[in-house]
This record gives C-alpha cells, sequence and structure tokens, in this order.
C-alpha cells in the first residue's frame, strides 16, 4: 500500500539542476534511509516534499488520513502537516523561548476543537479541549521521558533532548508519515543507539511510515528497510541495506573514482 | 462548581469592588481632577500599546504606525458623533471597526512577506493617514484640527469620572481579551509565528492567517483607544498623530518588555506620568525619554518585567494564592489546636 509517490519531480535554482527526476514510492508501513554525499539534494527534497519548496516539475502524492490519495503540489506546508505528514528539522528548529510542554502544544493546535472566540471568553469547550491538549503532550512527553522537564524552555534542554523534542513536536501533529532529517545528527553512539530504539518504537506504536535522512551509516544500516541513495540530484540506486554497502556507484559517490593505474 | 470558576469569580469580584473604589476616590475627587487626566491618559496610551504588543510582541511583526490607526480610529468617532449624531459608544466601536478594516487591506498584501516590509508599510501608513486628515477638511478641519467634539457627558461634574471610568473600563476589557488570548492555543500558534515561521508552519499552523488576525485585532484595539481619545479630549488634529507618536509606543512596548502584557501596562502609565511630572524641565523633557530607552537598552535589553523572568502579573493566580495560604493557615490552626488538647 502507497502512502507517498512522487513522478519525475525536479527543481531548478537559477540554472542548478538540484534535484532530477526524482521517482520515490514509500509504502505503508516502510522505514526507509534517504543518504547521499553533501549537497546531493536530500534536505531539497524533504522541502519539496513538505511544501517549502515548489517542485519546478512532476508530481506528488501522499495519503491522507481520510485514506484518499491527494496531489500536494500547491499546498502549503501547514496544509500538508493536516494531511498527516510531519517533520523534523537538520537544524533545530524549536521553539527556543516557550516551554517543553508549549512547543508540543502548538504542534496540537490544529486539532484543537475550540475557536478563538471561545477562547478569549473562556468557555467550558475551553477548558476541555485544553485539558485534552496538555494530557494528550504529557502522554507523548512521557514516551520519551521529558515529561519531568516540561517547564523547562526548550533552549535550557541538552542537544540530544531537543532533537527528541523535535520528534515529540512532529508526532504532535498526529502524522502517519513521518520525515526525519538527520535526527541522529550531532549524538554521541549512546545517544545514537538510543535512538534508533526510539524510532523503531514509535513506528510500531503510532502505525508510521518514515523516511529519514542521517550520515550516520550504523542508524541507517541497522534500522532502514530500504535505502535510497542520492547524487548529484539523481537517484544512483536503491535497494535493501546489505545491496547498498556493497553497490560499486554507491562506493564511487561517497568515496570518489578509483584512481585508474598508471601502467 | 469547580475550583476553577471559583477562582475566576473571586477574581471578577475583586476586580469590580476595586473598580468601583478607585471611581468613588475620582468622584469625590480625592484624586485630583489633574491626577484622574493623566490617568486617563496613560489608559488610552497603554490600549494602544497594549495593540502594538499584540502584533509585535507577541507575533514579532514589527509595526511602526499605530497613530496612523488610532487617528483613523479618532476621526471615526468623532465624525460619527458629530455629523451623524451616532451614540458615543457605538461610534467608539465603529471607529475601532473602520480601523480593523485599514488593519485587514494594509495586511493582506503585506503580511505575506517575510521580514521586516511590515514595518515600512506601516510607517508609510501613517503619515498617509496624517496627509489625508489635514486634506479632507469637509470632515477632519483641515490642519487647523477638529473642535467641538461633544464630551461623554457635558455634566462638569461627572465628565472626568466618566471619561476615566470608560477608558479603564475598555482597558480591563482589553487586557481580558489579550490576555486569554495569548494563554489559549491560537494565542500558542500566535507566539510561535513569532519564535519560527518555518517550524509553525510546518507544525500545521496557518502563519499568514494568524498574522492576519492579529494584525487586525490590533488595528482593531488602537481604533477604540482613539475613539476613546476624541470625546475625551474634544480636539482632534492631524498633527498629533505623526510618527512620533507612533514611536512613543513602541517605546512603552519596549521598555515594559516585548510580549509582556503587564509590563505595558506598567511602562505605558509610568511614561504618561513621567511625561506630566517632568513639565519643569521644558523641552529638556524630550530628552528623557531616548536617555531612558538607551539605560534600558544597555541594562535590561529584555524589558521592564524582564527583570522578573518575563512573567505576568495573574489576578487568577494571585486569588489562588492567597486561598492557599489561608487553608495553610487554617490547617496550622486546626493543628495547634489539637496540640492544647
Amino acid at each position: 500500500m502507497t502512502v507517498l509517490k512522487t513522478e519525475n519531480v525536479s527543481i531548478l535554482f537559477g540554472g542548478l539542476m538540484a534535484v532530477s527526476k526524482l521517482n520515490l514510492e514509500l509504502k505503508e508501513g516502510e522505514l526507509v534511509g534517504l543518504i547521499g554525499p553533501n549537497g546531493a539534494g536530500k534536505t531539497t527534497v524533504f522541502n519539496m516534499l513538505t511544501g517549502v519548496y515548489k517542485p519546478t516539475s512532476g508530481s506528488i502524492v501522499i495519503k491522507s488520513k481520510n485514506r484518499q490519495f491527494q496531489s500536494i503540489i500547491k499546498l502549503h506546508p501547514y496544509q500538508i502537516t493536516r494531511l498527516g505528514m510531519a517533520r523534523t528539522f537538520q537544524n533545530i528548529r524549536l521553539f527556543r523561548n516557550l516551554s517543553v510542554l508549549d512547543n508540543v502544544r502548538i504542534a496540537n493546535h490544529f486539532n484543537a476543537k475550540y475557536n478563538t472566540l471561545e477562547a478569549i471568553l473562556r468557555l467550558p469547550s475551553f477548558y476541555k479541549e485544553e485539558k485534552r491538549i496538555k494530557e494528550d503532550s504529557m502522554e507523548l512527553l512521557k514516551i520519551f521521558n521529558l515529561q519531568h522537564k516540561s517547564k523547562e524552555l526548550a533552549k535550557n534542554l541538552p542537544y540530544g533532548e531537543q532533537r527528541q523534542l523535535e520528534i515529540v513536536r512532529a508526532l504532535a501533529t498526529k502524522p502517519h508519515i513521518l520525515l526525519l532529517d538527520e535526527p541522529a545528527a550531532g549524538m554521541n553512539p549512546q545517544e545514537t543507539q538510543e535512538l534508533m530504539d526510539l524510532i523503531r518504537s514509535i513506528k510500531e506504536q503510532f502505525k508510521l511510515t518514515i523516511l529519514l535522512i542521517e550520515h550516520d551509516m550504523n542508524l541507517v544500516m541497522g534500522i532502514c528497510q530500504r535505502i535510497i541513495v542520492l547524487d548529484y540530484g539523481r537517484v544512483i540506486a536503491q535497494g535493501a541495506p546489505a545491496e547498498i554497502s556493497k553497490n560499486q556507484m554507491v562506493i564511487k559517490a561517497y568515496l570518489g573514482k578509483e584512481m585508474e593505474n598508471d601502467a | 462548581m469547580s475550583r476553577q470558576y471559583k477562582t475566576t469569580i473571586t477574581s471578577v469580584w475583586l476586580l469590580a469592588v476595586g473598580f468601583i473604589i478607585i471611581n468613588g476616590l475620582v468622584a469625590l475627587r480625592l484624586i485630583d481632577e489633574y491626577t484622574t487626566q493623566v490617568l486617563t491618559i496613560g489608559g488610552i496610551n497603554v490600549i494602544i500599546a497594549l495593540s502594538l504588543n499584540l502584533i509585535s510582541g507577541f507575533t514579532g511583526q514589527l509595526a511602526l504606525g499605530h497613530a496612523g490607526f488610532m487617528a483613523v480610529g479618532a476621526y471615526t468617532t468623532a465624525a460619527l458623533i458629530m455629523q451623524l449624531n451616532v451614540p458615543t459608544f457605538l461610534a467608539i466601536l465603529a471607529g475601532g471597526l473602520m480601523s480593523a478594516l485599514f488593519g485587514l487591506v494594509i495586511g493582506l498584501p503585506t503580511l505575506r512577506l517575510h521580514g521586516d516590509y511590515l514595518a515600512i508599510v506601516t510607517l508609510g501608513f501613517g503619515e498617509i493617514i496624517r496627509v489625508i486628515m489635514i486634506n479632507l477638511s469637509d470632515i477632519t478641519g483641515g490642519p487647523a484640527g477638529l473642535k467641538g467634539i461633544p464630551p461623554f457627558t457635558t455634566n462638569f461634574f461627572w465628565r472626568p469620572v466618566l471619561s476615566f471610568a470608560l477608558v479603564q473600563l475598555f482597558l480591563i476589557l482589553v487586557i481580558i481579551m489579550l490576555s486569554n488570548l495569548i494563554k489559549s492555543s491560537p494565542g500558542c500558534a500566535i507566539i510561535s509565528v513569532r519564535e519560527d515561521e518555518i517550524a509553525a508552519n510546518a507544525m500545521g499552523i496557518n502563519v499568514f492567517y494568524y498574522k492576519i488576525f492579529a494584525f487586525t485585532l490590533s488595528a482593531f484595539i488602537a481604533g477604540l483607544g482613539g475613539g476613546l481619545y476624541a470625546p475625551f479630549f474634544g480636539y482632534l488634529n492631524p498633527n498629533m498623530f505623526n510618527f512620533l507618536k507612533s514611536v512613543e509606543f513602541l517605546i512603552i512596548v519596549v521598555l515594559g518588555g516585548m510580549g509582556n502584557i503587564t509590563g505595558t501596562v506598567l511602562a505605558g502609565f509610568g511614561l504618561t506620568y513621567l511625561q506630566e511630572f517632568l513639565r519643569f524641565l521644558k523641552d529638556y523633557r524630550l530628552v528623557i525619554y531616548p536617555l531612558i530607552l538607551i539605560l534600558m537598552m544597555l541594562f535590561q535589553p529584555a524589558g521592564l518585567m524582564g527583570i522578573f523572568g518575563n512573567k505576568e502579573f495573574s489576578l487568577t493566580g494571585f486569588v489562588r494564592n492567597l486561598k492557599r495560604k489561608q487553608i495553610f493557615r487554617r490547617r496550622s490552626a486546626s493543628d495547634k489546636a489539637g496540640d492544647h488538647q
């Protein structure tokens, strides 16, 4: 069952073809890794999938929450998130000056069943929904063992926990597709190991389809069921981790061409 | 009834008693007429500064033309009262609505853009409004100003009392509205726009909608402030609403702390009073303003409330605290009684 599909997606920045003719398909419940050398266009792919960039050509469809396929080419990022595809950012983009709880509450906002007038007049529906939102948020924080830090400012958390909070915040939008942009960047091996377990467990618990960008090959090879390799905006290989690690094209892209014998 | 509602009711009750007492003092002239007038002007300044705080402090969009919105509100109200004999209260509301309409029209094209475009556009808007008011002399009296706007009441004894009470009533309503809004989920959405637009967008928040919403609401409140000003002061002149007036509101917001309601209220009344208090310095008093601002930026860049960790004063929180202490006292008293037996 496909949940996300791109067909011949290309994007031009000025004269530069950043991503060209990308064909990508995610099946329900898959955990797919997107790898490639620096500047290969991985984050650009993410930005196109989430509506930050508009592709120059091609089509992207996702299965929305009500299980219908929908083109997302013309949608804004917030509309795509509401359809059920959430993301994290490579360079952490938390609401730094707000509390951990507020960070998660904000992601719950569009699910809140009261309007601004009810909020200003403090009608019972407001208290009821606020209570629900708070409970839901705390529940999520508990999974990541952040509940006792709910009142701290996001910027005061240690780096690893900031990364985790980004994932919590994305989960709070109740997605069924989750895009993780380098979730393990800057983490030590111990933290990376914990993160791997965490990603596996939330995938099961929330029935997620996950696409992740990562440079840490341990993590990628360890948890991904399928890997897509990008180089200069093109897919050069895809397949199971074992195949990818032996693929000559991939090795060449990462390590460069072997020198010709001088003979 | 839940504890939440009980606390709210106690707070409202406290607020009402405080409001009646202070108005009683004004009516009995125990607060003299001069102070009353300063407090009334202060109240109007705070209302408009709060509206500016909503868009600049909470939503993070710098606006430099709030005197323009104030002017729209003031002139609309004055024109409705003088030309069409609309009741004052309705005319003030209409002033707010007219100002909100202007806010919407300016916001729709500019708030789509990121960055400081809004500051530039609102700066231009303020000046355009001023020039229009100068040239629309049929309604506004032109550069000579608009004289003889009917006050809230013609009774000399009740006039300062009624002005004061009405302005403070509007102020209280605006404060309640803003703080309820900010603490709710839509308020969180507004603040997230300030913190990180891209992340807010990725979290399912319609950034553009909330910018427009905050800006229009801000214009509405500023218009109300202007609407209150017209019948209170009785005279309007386009040059009252120049760029410096807009900056004055911005100074109040910055001084109180961006995104802090309590700070804006304190700084608004404080600066209004200071301006009157320093009249003996003549023109030099204009030096005091920038001087305060420079010192503030050097030593306390987060504003007045930054000293207290940017916390808000909350009446319900205050009441809750009082109750807790009372319960604590009762318990310790009964404990002691038990010891004696």
